[in-house]
């Protein structure tokens, strides 16, 4: 009995000290959680169509995504994310069952496995000259049986092994000064030919045995006019390259080992040129095309070495890589575009005039121009050839077209995201359904009928299938309309292509999709970059009539000085209400926290030049603006200089760039950090729009502590220079971290302190009046998490209750910062097992729920992990009174519980951010961690105290209320008929 | 009385006092001859009674020390962490005290004042259902009603201190802070990394 009694004590116990384990059950899991996978830009592709298996494309993306995809409906059958570092130079199949993969800068080479996507090798390529990284899988070129793969990487041609990876031969460029630009197999031939430039002027073929690696021929040959960029290999004896101005084609073959130049202006070709020429990089016979601003120009190469041009247009052209079709005969494919079409063009190299194939697609214009295009070929039941293309788009997605129709597409770009925002779903009006009402009377009843069997556990296995099914199918989440508890909303997401997606909270679908005109290459604009997302409008007082929308950041260029270019988006249609081309450069962007009366929010962006231009630009938010003039000010952290500056506003501008939207402004105060003891690498703030319900934090035996809550608080980590290389590159003697909290008003450094013999990369995370922040210990050997918390001293004697009572205190009147703090900070630190990849912390709508720290750990999942267990009052005998505040005791390393990963079993590939939105339940919470992939799911930190779950048993209550009911029904008539039984007697 | 009690005996002698109900004398009885008849014996009679009443009004209003006392024991089983127990123990302790002063005295104007026609001996008549059957213009209740009372509340002392134990007054600085919203600024600041 002790025992049992004991038992139940400790379970209860351990309940209620480790409540928030999050885990759900096997049932739970996509009820409020989606993934999705993507791959990103595809950069090559290489289709495998064998008669036996199943037809398969394998890509590689510029997220070094590696990837098996289903020609038929374009799903991943494997798929492998190498490093952020571990970039894919080039991939194959050899062997018709190896997908060979370069990545690295060519010194990693890979093969796995066609079917499930095993690796089955792996050599490193030694080499240190960096260079092009070159891949070749030659078909019939043999070593002992044994098929070789030729890489030219890092200086070096290597031979490597098809079977295991080792390296047969080696042959070193290193101590050349080559630029090896081509390496060509011819087909048949045991050569291999080298070509390339050296100092910019000399042209150099090396003639190599691919059977062991032996130097055959050496020639180079002097072209006085320089040389221009890439060369195209048009025979395999010759390519064809351009000269330094661009203006002249040179034809160079090599022959017999003799060098040979024909040269050819190109205003011999065309009439009216257009400026210097590109070479379009390609592997034709005979066939090559070079581009002159926006015009095309296809070129053919006669066996006589004479050029003559077959095509020239206005129009975006893409053309693909040769596919051999059948002997000595070779297909390309042209992808020309055509206002809402393009037009598909498949043609013989050898016989430019006849089309093999010609269609017309019709094409969303949302997704800008054709980029590449792959193309494969089947045979037709009539025995003919059939070709489908593969076609990468500017917004990176990837489609497959066949016989004229799209037969699948995907939208890749969602693997690049830059930044995300939320939005609002439209408010259900009366007579606007837009959820689907169950098909029919009957149908319904069944639903329910099979529901009421599942909670009186009458269901057999397949009526359980069937209750998960309908329970992972319910309309309700995925309505375009708001609800409640505020779990549906729209994800506004900008990626990298300078595409805008919305995608729904509920299941992830995409609502809209925008190719945004400001972020597209034009005339103005050569290297549009997206960089920011803010709201714009959000509509309270208008919810039925207006739409909120969404604020658009890009810059042209990577320069700092690049023009900016906004634009404002619909977040209900999608639609772009406007957009405009910036005179001035966007350094930084103020989101003011006032609004002006259509609920716009007044944005102040600062300039390159330290101008700051207020949008919009509008008489009223001038007149706003001005009012609180005096109380804005910002701050700039320049980190290559260890820089960090403070600026208020001055007054409007003068001189030529005076604007009745521009302003002036001066510099306050600066901190200057010595530059070689530390360098700036991390800078955090807390959330703008983060709401904190109390500043005060009641500790036991009833104290009262006052929080330090400002939202002008920035947290710096600094290292010292030596140590801000790669973890291990220093001994902890020479490295320090140190992290500061600095009052961005004022420029008054509150809190500073140093951890020795620590190092970077260092994670932060910024909220209420607490900061944690993830680096390594190089004395330990071991990851660390810190935390500090900042208390505010001066309000700590507010302590009679009579005035709090009555209300007769300060605490709640504003304040300015420049009054005197009395600042107090707690801090702490623990050990953590993984290296961190991002750290968000988890936000409600009023801010009383507690906080779980939303951790992505190395190994691309999400670990909620409670904020108890970094709370700088731990010890590691707390108090009963400790004990019953909550405090966990002390132990060195905070603890990873499996249950508590938000993703469970699922991964998010490339993990690069964790976004935390506030449900309208004060519980709730929405995350979303997007990287390759994406994953959302909602979380409740301390479980859903403000609602029912969804398996609440609905009929036991309402079986539990009709029968009590009915109950006191029963024993009311049998009270008073025995009462009246009694007065009668 | 409330609609509960359907018939009752009363047995107070209400024979020398003029019938408090409307029930009619019986014919050829007068009530004045009968009072002129053994006035003696009965104001014998009805001192003994006074006595008697006034000794058993002390005893109902000492009644609550002994609750008082039990209720001590009890809270001091208790503990002084929260928890079922607890709570159930310190707000019986408080509802009794309160139930006695005004739930049992709902029958009769309950701490009413007479001011119109003071004039019984206190200016101020208390009713107490408790001591509605030891009324008697001879004896002073006075005494035993303040009594009572002080006992009684006693117990609500008792029970609110039981409560502050427990840390479920608002008496700390604590319980009235811990909502306060943070203070705004008046400053506003932004930036960051250049983009």
């Amino acid at each position: 009995m002790a025992i049992r009694s004991f038992l139940i004590f400790f379970i209860f116990f351990f309940f209620s000290s480790l409540n928030p384990i999050l885990s759900l059950y096997e049932d739970q899991v996509g009820l409020v959680d989606w993934h999705q996978q993507y791959l990103g830009k595809v950069k090559q592709a290489v289709f495998h169509t064998h008669k036996t298996g199943r037809k398969r494309v394998v890509v590689s993306t510029e997220e070094n995504v590696v990837a098996s995809l289903d020609l038929r409906q374009g799903e991943i059958f494997w798929r492998h994310v190498l490093g952020s570092n571990d970039v894919i130079d080039g991939i194959d199949i050899a062997l018709g069952k190896y997908v060979i993969t370069l990545s690295s800068g060519g010194s990693i080479l890979r093969a796995w496995n066609l079917p499930d996507g095993q690796m089955v090798w792996e050599s490193s390529l030694r080499g240190s000259k960096h260079s092009k990284s070159l891949l070749l899988v030659p078909t019939n070129l043999k070593i002992e049986k044994d098929n070789i793969v030729i890489i030219f990487s890092n200086g070096r041609l290597n031979a490597v092994s098809c079977i295991d990876g080792e390296v047969l031969w080696e042959k070193d460029f290193e101590g050349e000064s080559l630029e090896v630009q081509h390496v060509i197999q011819p087909t048949g031939s045991n050569l291999i030919y080298v070509v390339g430039f050296a100092s910019s002027s000399l042209f150099e073929m090396y003639q190599i045995n691919a059977l062991n690696g032996e130097l055959l021929k050496h020639e180079s040959a002097a072209f006085s006019g320089g040389f221009l960029g890439e060369v195209s290999p048009v025979f395999s004896e010759t390519v064809v390259a351009l000269d330094s101005t661009g203006l002249i084609l040179l034809t160079i073959s090599f022959q017999n080992g003799k060098i040979s130049f024909q040269q050819m202006p190109i205003s011999n070709l065309v009439k009216d040129s257009f400026g210097p020429a590109k070479i379009i990089p390609s592997s034709i016979t005979g066939i090559f095309a070079i581009k002159m601003n926006a015009v095309t120009i296809v070129i053919r190469v006669t066996n006589e070495n004479k050029l003559e041009v077959v095509e020239k247009t206005n129009h975006e052209t893409s053309i693909s890589d040769a596919l051999s079709i059948s002997e000595g005969q070779q297909a390309f494919a042209l992808v020309q575009h055509a206002g809402h079409e393009i037009h598909l063009r498949v043609k013989l190299a050898h016989n430019w005039d006849d089309n093999l194939l010609k269609e017309s697609v019709k094409m969303d214009q949302h997704r800008g121009l054709v980029h590449k295009i792959y193309i494969n070929n089947y045979i037709r039941t009539d025995k003919s050839y059939g070709f489908r293309a593969l076609i990468v788009m500017e917004d990176h997605s990837l489609l497959l077209l066949q016989q004229g129709e799209i037969v699948w597409s995907r939208e890749d770009s969602l693997a690049s995201i830059i930044d995300v925002t939320t939005s609002e779903l439209p408010v259900e009006r009366d007579g606007v359904s837009v959820a689907k009402v169950e098909h029919n009377l009957f149908e319904w009843l069944k639903g329910h009928m099979l529901k009421l069997k599942g909670t009186l556990m009458l269901a057999s296995p397949q009526d359980i299938a069937a209750i998960q099914s309908m329970r992972l199918k319910n309309s309700e989440k995925s309505k375009m309309t708001r609800d409640h508890n505020g779990f549906r909303k729209l994800l506004i997401v900008l990626t990298r292509a300078g595409k805008l997606f919305a995608l729904h909270t509920g299941d992830g679908h995409i609502v809209w999709s925008h190719l945004l005109q400001s972020l597209q290459k034009s005339k103005v604009c050569q290297h549009p970059i997206g960089l920011n997302l803010y709201k714009w409008q959000v509509p309270h007082h208008h919810a039925m009539d207006e739409n909120p929308s969404v604020l658009v950041i890009g810059k042209c260029g990577p320069s700092s000085g690049a023009p900016g270019a906004l634009s404002f988006v619909d977040t209900y249609t999608g639609k772009e209400l406007s957009s405009l081309s910036l005179v001035h450069s966007v350094a930084q962007v103020i989101p003011l926290p006032y609004t002006d009366s259509t609920e716009q929010r007044l944005h102040l962006l600062i300039d390159a030049d330290k101008y700051a231009h207020l949008y919009p630009k509008t008489p009223e938010a001038i007149s706003i603006f001005e009012r609180e003039f005096s109380n804005i000010y910002w701050y700039s952290v320049e980190d290559d200089s260890g820089i960090i500056k403070g600026h208020a506003l001055r007054g409007k501008c003068t001189g030529e760039v005076a604007d009745e939207v521009c302003f002036d402004t001066r510099e306050l105060w600066s901190i200057v950090f010595p530059s070689e003891s530390e360098k700036i690498i991390a800078t955090v703030i807390r959330k703008q729009n983060e709401v904190v319900h109390t500043q005060a934090k009641v500790i036991a035996d009833q104290e009262v502590i006052y929080k330090y809550i400002s939202r002008n608080l920035l947290f710096v980590a600094t290292v010292a220079l030596k140590g801000s290389g790669e973890i291990g590159s220093v001994t902890p003697e020479e490295s320090w971290l140190v992290a500061y909290l600095i009052d961005t008003v004022t420029g008054r450094i509150l809190h500073r302190v140093t951890h020795h013999g620590s190092q970077g990369p260092v994670h932060a995370v910024f909220s209420e009046n607490w900061v944690v922040y993830h680096y390594f210990n190089l004395k330990a050997h071991r990851y660390e998490m810190s935390v500090i918390e900042i208390y505010d001293q001066s309000r700590a004697d507010n302590k009679d209750v009579w005035k709090l009572v009555l209300g007769k205190h300060n605490l709640t009147s504003p304040i300015s910062l420049y009054s005197r703090p009395d600042v107090i900070t707690k801090s702490q630190s623990y050990f953590f097992t993984h290296s961190v990849k991002a750290i968000a912390v988890t936000s409600t709508t009023k801010g009383i729920t507690s906080k779980q720290l939303l951790i992505g750990t190395i190994g691309d999942q999400v670990l909620a992990l409670d904020k108890r267990f970094l709370d700088p009052r731990r010890t590691v005998n707390p108090t009963q009174a400790e004990k019953e505040e909550g405090i966990i005791p002390l132990t060195d390393s905070l603890p990873i519980i499996p249950q508590s990963y938000v993703t469970h079993a699922l991964r998010v590939e490339g993990l690069r951010g964790i976004i935390t939105v506030p449900a309208k339940l004060e519980s709730t919470t929405l995350v979303f961690a997007h990287g390759v992939d994406l994953f959302f799911t909602q979380l409740a930190p301390s479980r859903t105290y403000d609602s029912l779950t969804d398996d609440f048993n609905y009929a036991l209550l309402l079986i539990t209320i009709v029968a009590l009911v009915a109950a006191i029904f029963v024993t009311w008539t049998l009270s008073e008929r025995k009462e009246l039984q009694e007065n009668w007697r | 009385m409330g609609a509960g009690r359907r018939w009752a005996v009363d047995f107070s002698d209400n024979s020398t006092a003029p019938s408090s109900r409307d029930i009619p004398d019986p014919p050829g009885f007068t009530r004045a001859s009968v009072d002129q008849d053994d006035s003696a014996v009965s104001r014998q009679k009805k001192d003994a009674e006074a006595n008697w009443k006034a000794q058993k009004a002390w005893e109902v209003a000492q009644a609550p020390f002994k609750n008082l006392l039990m209720m001590g024991f009890m809270m001091w089983m208790a503990g002084s962490t929260v928890h079922l127990f607890s709570i159930g123990i310190t707000f019986s302790a408080l509802w009794q005290p309160i139930s006695a002063l005004q739930g049992v005295g709902k029958g009769k104007l309950s701490y009413d004042f007479y001011f119109s026609n003071a004039v019984d001996s206190s200016k101020f008549h208390f009713d107490f259902a408790v001591f509605e059957p030891y009324k008697d213009n001879k004896v002073d209740l006075l005494g035993p009603k303040l009594l009572f009372i002080a006992l009684n509340l006693g117990g609500l002392a008792l029970g609110v201190w039981k409560l502050n134990t427990l840390g479920l007054l608002p008496t700390h600085a604590s319980d009235w802070v811990s909502s306060l919203s943070p203070a705004q600024e008046v400053e506003y600041s932004g930036g960051g990394i250049p983009l």
